[in-house]
């Protein structure tokens, strides 16, 4: 390996911060040092390491070194390897869009929706439309919950119903106004043809024509889904890969406070 | 006179295990009057109905539906196809395929006598059972020839949802060090109403348990056991709406462990409770004849209740699934009951009260190859600090002789394994096991310490909501929300509509042919 951990060569790099410029860190300003690991599907020799080296040269990587490798099963192997980042960022012209919540935890929620609402919010669920996944929803609202963030339902201030996969929008706006529902969550999972547009949308026109779309939150959900996608379909908010119950419940509580002394 | 290194009080373990008893035994005068359309689909399975029709409705279904419509399924579904059989001459696949081409309606044939209708269904009985001996028969010359890994069995999962993706997979873990390859489900198919059929190359999060899945990956691990020289066992989710069926399916093709707990269907899918103690009873009576080692679920209370206050009812839990396996007959050894490492890593000596725990499900369940699952709950993403607490999940398994080990991935909460995270985690396995193999022989725990008081506080627990459960009885204690705090009604969740009550031409002969084993 060269230009390894005792390395006495000169760092000829500029070693100031620049927020248009950034890059990774490892223990000198702009030296781009990053560890990756990955997995590549050949057998374990020296033409393998070569290939990993390459691989990273074209990932953006100068000098990649690679200081681990093992054959996993036959054709397989492993490496873990370092290299210095040879792009930037501007850090200064990012604009995420979000959600304007405060996350708090359940016990947070909880208390935050006896303090400021008094009584349980009422949440409906469902994966809608021809979508079978009830992974998302499930995340969200069921007891266990997911990755340790449990559900809506573990939540004493809600009042829950998963209605399930495969509900048509029709039953799940039935459903909303039988309840008399705070907040409506929609999960989808399939976006293959965009199926999951067109369905999001022709749940909102339901609302509209029922006269209730201003009444509930409406949120959806998934993984293809973004926050800025969400309000453009007319949506309150959108929540997408590792958002969890808490995220959503401390969206559902603090909106609808707004909404109540707004009035 | 049983030993403990924790100076547990055996006659509270008796007292605990006598009030499980008597609890179990409730449930099970229950359960003997009833069946359920999976019941019956699973009879149908076992006399060698398969396929499906061409909507892609698989024919158990299509011939129990009928059944089920005509508010007939009392009686039971052999009844009928005996019936057949005797009026047609057909075999059962025959009668089934006449059913799904609307030719035949078993339900409206003339009735001959229930001696005739018995006699005419037992070839076939016979023959699957003969079938499922001749399994049992096979994994022991393997077990024999091969031998196996030792214990604690390392237990990875595969789940890329293309099943012949998983074989790769499967095998490589199986070349790393694997003992246990279960092939996870596909989300939801718990709650499906019906076994889907063939090989199938799409899931979600998971591959769909199908027949010819299961024959697939079992060649698989057949193969590539030879080739290693372990015998490598196949897991697969013998649970939800389903659970007698996929037994049937997995004692046919020689499965060698199961999930297998109505209550974590109950608790987690909200399964409704009658429908899927019924459907546990049947499917505990094959598993327990093919030789299948089961597996519960009480890990997953601790997921949502948290791990330090209720470890109680892990253990209470634990006793009473092993006195309705016993009431199912099946041997202790095959009684893998779940507890689990999920205390939260900031808990001031976690480790020494998760060693007590373990140590003590150990010692009151000395036969059983126990399942230890690892930390899920506090798996952030931070894979490095991961990495550790399996570290940690691994020495308490090496040390308190676990059955069966789930190995921990650094990447939980993060992704289904990679092939590298299910090296690493073998790795990180192997290390500890062999680093510390034989610890558990060489430490006690002091008298009035924190490990021995803790196990004896959890035993007390224990004891305490079993004395309670027995009094209110199984369903209602469900109901009051006894265990993860989460209350399921005995009328509410999925699949009620499939509970039949036995009506007097009722007949099962497997239960008398299989019901205490393989002998």
């Amino acid at each position: 390996m060269s230009g390894g951990l005792y390395s006495m060569e000169s760092k000829d790099f500029d070693k100031t911060l620049d927020l248009k410029k950034v890059k990774p860190y490892g223990d000198t300003m702009n030296d781009g040092k990053t560890q990756l690991s990955f997995t590549l599907p050949v057998p374990c020799n020296d033409e393998a390491i070569e290939a990993a080296k390459q691989l990273m040269k074209k990932m953006g990587f100068e000098n990649p070194q690679v200081v681990y490798y093992k054959e996993l099963t036959e054709g397989f192997t492993f490496f873990v390897c370092y290299g210095s980042c040879i792009h930037t960022v501007d850090y200064t012209a990012i604009h995420v869009p979000k959600v304007d919540s405060v996350k708090m935890d359940m016990k947070e929620c909880d208390e935050f929706i006896k303090q400021n609402i008094g009584r349980k919010i009422v949440v409906i669920g469902a994966s809608t439309g021809t979508d079978a996944h009830t992974v998302g929803i499930d995340a969200i609202m069921n007891m266990k919950g997911y990755a340790g963030h449990y559900g809506l339902e573990r939540y004493e201030m809600f009042e829950t119903l998963n209605m399930g996969a495969q509900v048509p929008n029709e039953e799940f706006v039935k459903k909303a106004i039988e309840l008399n529902a705070d907040a409506l969550l929609v999960s989808q999972t399939v976006t293959q043809k965009d199926v999951h547009i067109k369905n999001l949308t022709e749940l909102v026109e339901m609302l509209e024509a029922e006269g209730i779309r201003e009444k509930v939150l409406l949120i959806c959900g998934g993984p293809r889904i973004t926050h800025e996608l969400a309000k453009e379909l007319g949506y309150d908010a959108g929540f997408s890969m590792n958002s969890y119950a808490d995220d959503v419940a401390s969206f559902i509580a603090q909106e609808k406070y707004k909404r109540l002394n707004s009035k | 006179m049983r030993k403990s290194k924790l100076g547990l009080d055996f006659t509270k373990v008796d007292e605990a295990r006598r009030l499980a008893g008597n609890i179990a035994a409730d449930v099970q005068n229950f359960v003997e009057n009833y069946s359920t359309v999976a019941v019956e689909r699973t009879l149908c399975r076992l006399i060698g109905i398969d396929g499906v029709d061409e909507n892609d409705i698989p024919l158990p279904n299509v011939v129990v539906d009928q059944v089920h419509n005509n508010k007939l399924l009392g009686h039971g579904i052999l009844y009928f196809i005996g019936n057949a059989i005797c009026s047609t001459g057909m075999t059962p696949q025959q009668i089934a395929e006449e059913i799904a081409k609307s030719n035949l309606d078993i339900t409206k044939l003339p009735l001959n006598s229930i001696e005739k209708i018995q006699e005419a269904v037992m070839p076939y009985v016979n023959a699957t059972v003969e079938r499922i001996k001749n399994n049992v028969k096979r994994r022991n010359e393997l077990l024999e020839t091969l031998g196996e890994g030792s214990r604690p069995y390392l237990y990875v999962i595969v789940a890329t949802g293309n099943i012949y993706e998983d074989v790769i997979q499967a095998q490589a873990a199986a070349r790393q060090g694997a003992d246990i390859i279960a092939v996870i489900r596909t989300t939801g198919q718990s709650l499906l109403d019906y076994v889907p059929y063939g090989a199938t190359t799409e899931g979600f999060g998971g591959t769909y348990a199908t027949q010819e899945n299961f024959r697939i990956m079992r060649t698989a691990l057949d193969e590539v056991g030879q080739e290693v020289g372990r015998y490598i066992r196949l897991c697969n989710y013998c649970s939800g709406l389903c659970m007698p069926e996929i037994a049937a399916m997995g004692a046919l093709e020689r499965l060698d462990v199961m999930l297998n707990d109505a209550l974590y269907g109950i608790l987690f899918r909200d399964i409704n409770p009658q429908r899927t103690i019924i459907d546990q009873y049947f499917s505990r009576i094959i598993n327990g004849f093919a030789g299948v080692i089961i597996n519960t679920g009480e890990d997953n209370y601790l997921t949502t209740a948290d791990a330090y206050e209720q470890a109680h009812t892990v253990l209470a839990s634990d006793l009473i699934n092993e006195q309705l396996a016993l009431l199912a007959g099946m041997p202790e050894e095959q009684m893998g009951l779940g507890h689990a490492f999920e205390m939260d890593p900031e808990l001031k000596n976690g480790f020494l009260y998760e060693l007590a725990q373990a140590q003590m499900t150990r010692e009151i369940f000395p036969k059983a190859p126990l399942k230890y699952m690892p930390p899920t709950k506090y798996m952030t993403g931070n894979i490095f600090r991961g990495h550790v607490q399996d570290a940690l999940f691994n020495q308490i398994s090496i040390w308190t002789g676990q059955g069966i080990h789930l190995l921990g991935m650094l990447t939980e909460a993060i992704h289904t394994p990679f092939m590298s995270d299910r090296y690493l985690s073998i790795e990180n396995a192997k290390y500890i096991f062999n680093n510390l193999h034989d610890i558990g022989n060489e430490v006690e725990f002091k008298e009035g310490g924190i490990i021995r008081q803790r196990a004896a506080k959890v035993l007390d627990d224990a004891l305490n909501l079993l004395a309670e459960i027995e009094k209110l009885g199984l369903f209602t204690a469900l109901e009051k929300g006894l265990f993860a705090e989460t209350k399921r009604s005995r009328n509410g969740g999925k699949g009620l509509n499939g509970v039949v009550e036995k009506a007097e031409n009722y007949f099962n002969p497997f239960i008398n042919l299989m019901k205490g084993g393989n002998k």
